[in-house]
């Protein structure tokens, strides 16, 4: 049986992600200064140039910070499962480019630490009402590869 | 250029008041403080008045006298209150009044912010996937600066636990029960490191000024506090900021408080070591720490030691948040910052009653952050 699942937004991570294909997060690069943004931003906020091509992030990055969400947050505009799982996120260095914020897989906060390496995932954060995965992009320590 | 002067203060309770507007609440405030400055309302030539919720605060002078004059709204995110002085106080140093009111009031719902993400002009997965909430990043940007600068668990409860008691002896503050630093380490982790009773709630409240030229301020009281200096500033690139889906790597620059407290203090010809007594944005447990060393109150990392030590306690020798700051006040944006000035008009007055530090202060301080990366910091003196 297969699960039909969408990404949370169209632009955001490179879709579908196969096995040969891992999912990257989409970004934008000056044309001019070389500004990395994310999200894929039109306009550059550091030289104002409005010239950019798209840039797929490094998909490997460590832990800059962390922190986390022990209760549900306020509907709208969050569309999280009614029944709350506490969670956690964190800002990872992704070396070069920039930090990102997102979501980790890890809900322990005891088992995160800074500067540990982390991998990007997709993760379904909400299932619709007709059964539909919801994904979005989310950090997991690396080394859970090799356990 | 003319000086401003702080003549008049008023506050309304910060709390819950079930059917009352925040324009009556602000109404309030402003009778106090045209009291407190002796004059009345047909007398303010001008004004600006701030608040997130209201969408027209000027109505406020359908309360107070339709007299003609001149109340420009302004909102500023966290740093409303701070806008709101500033510009009654440039109002009066350009020299286009010579009688000003600052004003800001405001009646949040309960619970954390919530809002489309769009308003702060973020795509909507953000809101949509839980991360578009400004806990997360005092959650992570205080286990960042812990980690960096050894501050411990122990030290951010024993700052929630001195503004709460600071607040029991404010009967003007909403969260009036002393709490221990244990009982506070014992309440539910919201957002890693921070706990429940580390954190400040959005409320109700207003708060107002009465600002005069200084060469005039005899004819109203003996006791003017002047306007030395107010300054505002947005966060810059490579900052880390509050709701930032990214920023950059390898430009990490200084936070919009430090920035703007640099700019106060030269400004005012004043320096961090002359501060007598300040008012620092308390969101959290946290972020008064971090922000006594962004405001140049200590260096990173003495925060530990001057905590242990009682210093930043009523009766140390730099005393924060003496009224309870934000932790035990809430905060209603619009009139948060004005509260902060009304304390330490208190303080340098010698009115504080059982808050007031010790000596003769002559120099306070006040300061605002918050969404989407502003910071607002006012200088006063005696």
């Amino acid at each position: 049986m297969t699960t039909a699942q969408r990404p949370v937004a169209e632009g955001l991570f490179t879709w579908p992600a196969t096995e040969s294909a891992p999912p990257r997060l989409i970004a934008s690069e000056c044309a001019d200064c070389g500004l990395v943004s994310f999200p894929s931003a039109a306009d550059c906020v550091r030289c104002a140039s409005r010239e950019s091509k798209e840039r797929l992030l490094s998909d490997r990055g460590t832990l800059w910070t962390y922190t986390t969400q022990g209760f549900r947050p306020p509907s709208p505009p969050y569309d999280g499962p009614a029944a709350f799982e506490p969670y956690t996120v964190g800002y990872v260095e992704l070396p070069g480019e920039l930090l990102v914020e997102a979501r980790l897989t890890e809900p322990d906060p005891d088992r995160l630490r800074i500067g540990q390496d982390m991998r990007l995932t997709l993760v379904p954060y909400t299932v619709q009402d007709d059964g539909t995965e919801v994904m979005t992009f989310a950090f997991a320590p690396a080394e859970e590869e090799t356990s | 250029m003319t000086e401003a002067v702080i003549i008049g203060v008023g506050l309304h309770p910060f709390g819950r008041f079930a059917g009352k507007p925040a324009l009556d609440m602000g109404a309030d405030a402003v009778r106090l403080a045209l009291a407190d400055a002796g004059v009345t309302w047909p007398q303010i030539q001008g004004g600006y008045v701030g608040s997130y919720e209201v969408a027209n605060p000027d109505a406020i002078v359908g309360r107070l006298g339709l007299t003609g004059v001149p109340l420009r709204g302004v909102f500023n995110g966290c740093a409303t209150a701070g806008t709101a002085v500033a510009l009654a106080a440039r109002a009066i140093e350009t020299g286009e009044h010579d009688l000003t009111v600052a004003i800001g009031m405001d009646k949040h719902p309960r619970g954390a912010f919530a809002a489309d993400p769009s308003v702060a002009g973020i795509p909507a997965w953000y809101g949509q996937t839980g991360m578009f909430l400004t806990t997360h990043f005092f959650g992570m940007k205080i286990n960042r600066y812990m980690h960096d600068h050894g501050i411990s668990h122990e030290t951010l409860a024993r700052v929630a636990s001195k503004n709460f008691g600071n607040a029991a002896g404010n009967d003007k503050a909403w969260r009036r029960t002393p709490l221990t630093p244990e009982e506070i380490l014992a309440s539910p982790v919201l957002n890693h490191p921070l706990r429940q009773f580390m954190y400040c709630g959005p409320n109700e409240g207003a708060a107002a000024l009465v600002l005069c030229r200084a060469d005039q301020a005899h004819k109203y009281t003996s006791t003017p506090v002047r306007v030395r200096a107010t300054a505002l500033r947005s966060r810059r690139l490579g900052a880390f900021e509050v709701q930032s889906p990214s920023f950059p790597v390898g430009e990490l620059v200084e936070s919009p408080t430090v920035d703007a407290s640099r700019a106060a203090y030269e400004l005012a010809g004043i320096g961090p070591e002359d501060v007598d007594v300040a008012q620092l944005q308390d969101t959290d447990a946290g972020s008064e720490v971090i922000h006594m060393a962004e405001n140049g109150l200590c260096k990173d990392g003495e925060q530990e030691r001057l905590i242990a030590e009682g210093a930043t306690t009523i009766g140390g020798r730099l005393p924060v948040n003496t009224d309870g700051g934000l932790l035990g006040n809430g905060e209603p944006i619009g009139a948060s910052g004005l509260r902060q000035i009304h304390e330490i008009v208190l303080q340098l007055r010698g009115t504080a009653g059982n808050r007031q530090i010790s000596g003769t202060p002559r120099v306070g301080y006040t300061h605002l952050y918050g969404a989407p990366g502003v910071s607002a910091v006012t200088i006063l003196s005696t």
